[in-house]
């Protein structure tokens, strides 16, 4: 059992490049799914016709199919229909449509926990739909969507090790290229571990943290 | 049937409608991947769920060290991604301990082994959910340990970790799709074959997702009824 520090130390600097670009992935397609989140979520209840059913069906769909399959799905097929994108894009691309439902799914929960006399108190003022969605609606449901939010950030930086399949030279990827040129695979999957394990255990408790806070006194066991 | 596909096969030089021949392949090689994939799914949640149970048992348990070892087995699986842990078990382990895994062994316990993690934290919260009362009944009314956790607080946490479970299984069915990166021959692997061997493109990616879809549907539905049954007994005694 042999664990070649120097070398590990070595491949270090790469590998904190493919960090670079997974943290730039996970920003952008975290963005992307905030977006396509909320307005599927708000199209699910102030949709007309059959815009609120072909919300459902897309959450539906995205819930019940891998991520790695989409992403295929987006990097074969688009192009042949003409929409060609770097890898990097359909990357972010596949990320935010798959955590994108996701985020829909939690957002439409926190919008149903409101109080309906919210809606009446707001119907009541005369407020136009817009001014209640904006000023009264979501700014309630801020405070439950953050914690959710906060896993599915993790969660996201965790299914990125899936766009190496995709060609993106984020962490996994570069790591990969080291491990098959090298034949150290100890060194550099211990190490790659080690930077995951760094990044999302830190992150997980202040998450849970910040959910214990807001939830005021925690549930004793 | 067969035969007519064959003619039109034979009535038409475009390459826009699929041959028999070639149809039949495609079929024959999801079905094969499918199983596959089935099988991976089923042969993990067998192991991640007594696994998971007994994480989450020493979770609650009142010693601070398998407290702490099981605190740290769930946050280590959690933390490092499914993919890479797959990884590690086939190109670290077998050289650093001289046991060499089949790709199929390889995939079932990494995916079980990851999905433990996960299904002991459900299990869990459903354990502390019960109400301390419920425990010291059991105590005073001297029940055997065993008897008491099958016949009072099992029933109990049924419902509370059933629903979730079923939602980790659908993941866990997704998850599966990680196991061609190892090359195990299921779903995803075979639309990388079909598409290699007679191309298609968007029609292959299309059917594997529907494929996908189809498997974790009903799984949905059942999660749903069983959700639906419990909450209509809920509604029925609120509304009495």
């Amino acid at each position: 059992m042999t664990f070649d520090v120097a070398f590990a130390w070595s491949i270090l600097p790469s590998l904190l490049k493919g960090l670079a670009v997974t943290f730039q992935v996970v920003v952008l397609g975290f963005v992307a799914a905030l977006c396509l989140g909320l307005t599927l979520a708000v199209l699910r209840h102030a949709g007309r016709g059959p815009v609120p059913a072909l919300t459902r069906a897309y959450v539906m769909f995205i819930s019940h199919t891998p991520l790695l399959v989409q992403l295929f799905f987006l990097y074969f097929v688009l192009p042949q229909i003409g929409l060609r994108f770097s890898a990097m894009t359909t990357g972010i691309l596949g990320l935010g449509l798959y955590f994108g439902a996701y985020i829909a799914e939690a957002w439409r929960g926190a919008i149903e926990d409101i109080h309906y006399g919210q809606w009446e108190a707001a119907r009541a003022l005369d407020l136009p739909p817009l001014a209640t969605w904006i000023r009264i609606i979501l700014p309630q449901t801020v405070k439950p969507m953050l914690p959710v939010l906060g896993n599915y950030l993790i969660g996201m930086f965790k299914e990125t090790p899936l766009l190496a399949m995709i060609t993106i030279p984020e962490l996994f990827q570069i790591t990969k290229q080291i491990a098959d040129l090298t034949y150290n695979y100890n060194e550099t999957y211990t190490l790659l571990g080690l930077l995951f394990l760094l990044i999302s255990v830190p992150s997980s408790l202040l998450f849970q943290y910040l959910e214990k806070r807001s939830h005021g006194k925690s549930r004793v066991a | 049937m067969r035969r007519l596909k064959n003619n039109t096969r034979k009535g038409n030089g475009l390459n826009a409608v699929m041959s028999f021949e070639t149809a039949w392949f495609i079929a024959q090689t999801l079905a094969k991947g499918a199983v596959v994939t089935l099988e991976i799914t089923v042969l993990a949640a067998l192991l991640a769920l007594p696994l998971g149970f007994a994480v989450a048992l020493l979770r609650v348990s009142p010693w601070r060290v398998t407290r702490l070892l099981s605190t740290v087995y769930v946050e280590f699986l959690r933390g490092t991604s499914a993919l890479v842990q797959l990884f590690y078990l086939f190109f670290v382990f077998p050289p650093l301990f001289g046991v060499v895994l089949s790709p199929m062994e390889t995939g079932v316990i990494g995916l079980g082994v990851n999905f433990s993690a996960y299904a002991s934290e459900i299990i869990r919260s459903a354990l502390i959910n019960i109400d301390r009362g419920q425990r010291d009944a059991v105590l005073a009314l001297d029940f055997p340990p065993m008897e008491a956790f099958r016949r009072v607080l099992l029933p109990q946490v049924m419902p509370l970790m059933l629903p979730p479970l079923g939602i980790l299984l659908i993941e866990l069915l997704k998850s599966t799709s990680l196991v061609y990166t190892i090359t195990l021959m299921d779903l995803t692997f075979a639309g990388h074959n079909i598409i290699t061997s007679v191309g298609y493109q968007t029609t292959t990616w299309t059917v594997v997702l529907l494929c996908y879809f189809m498997l974790a549907w009903p799984l949905s539905r059942m999660v749903k009824r069983y959700e639906r049954h419990l909450t209509r007994h809920r509604t029925a005694r609120g509304q009495a």
